[in-house]
């Protein structure tokens, strides 16, 4: 009985002491702003790391699932006779949820776990500590490129994803199903806001990148440095990042939509 | 020349984006990149304001001259008062014109349409529309049939 209740005590004091030590990493690494002639090169190479190497991923998945929203849209508003609304449909869907959401999911898939992978094996191989040694900061050095990398590029990437899944929704809406271009166009604009949808819609995927480089960096500068260890970082980081985004988004979604 | 070339993909990249936001500002959420226009204020009093909301467009022969700004209840009158900013421009409507709730389509949204008066005079600042004419219900529409009043 008592060891239980010591169990549960310890496991808390657990979650308790990574959250302390994720948020002084966070603090610590958002400091540790690198000099610009330094600084810009790294940001550089990670902006095309975390950024521009997983283009690729997004616009595919854009595309496709723009055509999805498409095709389901137009099944279900020809029902009604209203298959003009198909714009808007695809653009709210995008803008406001899928845009961020599936974007986010991707770059905690694709970028995360190997911001993870990356910072795990260097600590494993002591890269990190020989740095301390050598008198750099490896949060300066190594890890707020990363972090700012990510931050950036989320918001440009989920607005690249918006705009292919829109071309995508146009594509099998208007090209193939015979919508007339024009009201495809116009009651998107009717309905799509700049300032209530896009830039909420920004806000968010802003949050997301923020949420998903941290647990990434974090989980490969906390990891186990064993081969074990550096498996497991990379799998929490996808599952984390996945969790905290969908929570997240629900969270920014009430605050944001549902006038609560 | 390998740092070189990241650069260029890199900025290319982050003109991307910027491209995409331009995009989704002006051809998605139709923005236009205008000076706000200045606009004058007129009131309506509705017997009922059905699904108008706050931004519903006001227009004039199918044209937006202006939009919503706010919807109160009067406690006088039990009426619904809904403020108008019209654009200057369209400082030109009569004074015995009408404000008319109608629906954009089968299921659009609620706008006001105003009904062109024959008046030598224009509204101004804070004036209050003459006559006005409330939204359509279908649902009491359907049961005044039913009931055959």
């Amino acid at each position: 009985m008592m060891d239980r209740l010591a169990t549960i005590g310890r496991g808390t004091f657990d979650i308790l002491a990574s959250l302390g030590r994720s948020s002084e990493f966070l603090l610590r690494s958002l400091v540790a702003v690198p000099r610009p002639a330094t600084g810009l090169p790294l940001l550089v190479k990670q902006i095309y790391a975390v950024g521009v190497l997983s283009l690729a991923i997004i616009v595919v998945s854009g595309l496709f699932i723009g055509m999805v929203l498409g095709l389901q849209g137009y099944n279900i508003l020809t029902d009604y006779g209203s298959e003009q609304a198909i714009g808007q449909m695809v653009a709210l869907t995008l803008v406001r949820e899928l845009g961020p959401v599936v974007t986010a999911l991707l770059f905690a898939g694709r970028a995360g776990s190997a911001l993870t992978a990356e910072i795990g094996l260097m600590k494993a191989t002591e890269q990190l500590s020989s740095m301390e040694m050598m008198g750099v900061d490896p949060l300066r050095r190594v890890i707020a490129p990363r972090f700012w990398a990510g931050f950036i590029t989320m918001p440009l990437l989920a607005m690249i994803f918006s705009v292919v899944g829109i071309w995508g929704g146009m594509l099998v809406g208007v090209d193939w199903l015979g919508v007339f271009e024009g009201s495809y166009w116009a009651n998107m604009q009717a309905s799509v806001d700049f300032g209530e949808d896009v830039l909420n819609g920004i806000i968010k995927s802003i949050a997301f990148g923020f949420v998903c480089t941290w647990i990434a960096v974090y989980q490969g500068y906390d990891s186990v440095p064993t081969s074990e260890g550096i498996s497991s970082a990379t799998t929490k980081t996808v599952v984390y990042s996945s969790l905290a985004v969908l929570g997240l988004d629900f969270i920014l979604t009430a605050v944001m939509f549902g006038d609560i | 020349m390998r740092q070189r070339t990241m650069e260029i993909v890199v900025g290319a990249f982050v003109l991307a984006g910027c491209g995409a936001l331009l995009f989704l500002a002006l051809q998605v959420s139709g923005l236009t990149p205008q000076a706000a226009e200045p606009t004058y204020k007129v009131y309506a009093n509705f017997n009922d304001v059905g699904g108008l909301s706050v931004r519903g467009q006001v227009s004039m022969a199918g044209v937006t001259i202006g939009r919503v700004t706010a919807i109160t209840l009067d406690p006088k009158t039990y009426q619904a008062r809904v403020e108008m900013e019209i654009n200057k421009s369209a400082e030109i409507i009569p004074t015995d014109s009408s404000a008319i709730i109608r629906t954009a389509g089968l299921l659009g949204e609620k706008y006001v349409d105003v009904s062109v008066g024959a008046d030598q005079e224009y509204m101004k600042d804070g004036d209050t529309f003459y006559g006005t004419q409330s939204a359509l219900n279908i649902e009491r529409l359907i049961s005044n049939f039913a009931s055959g009043k």
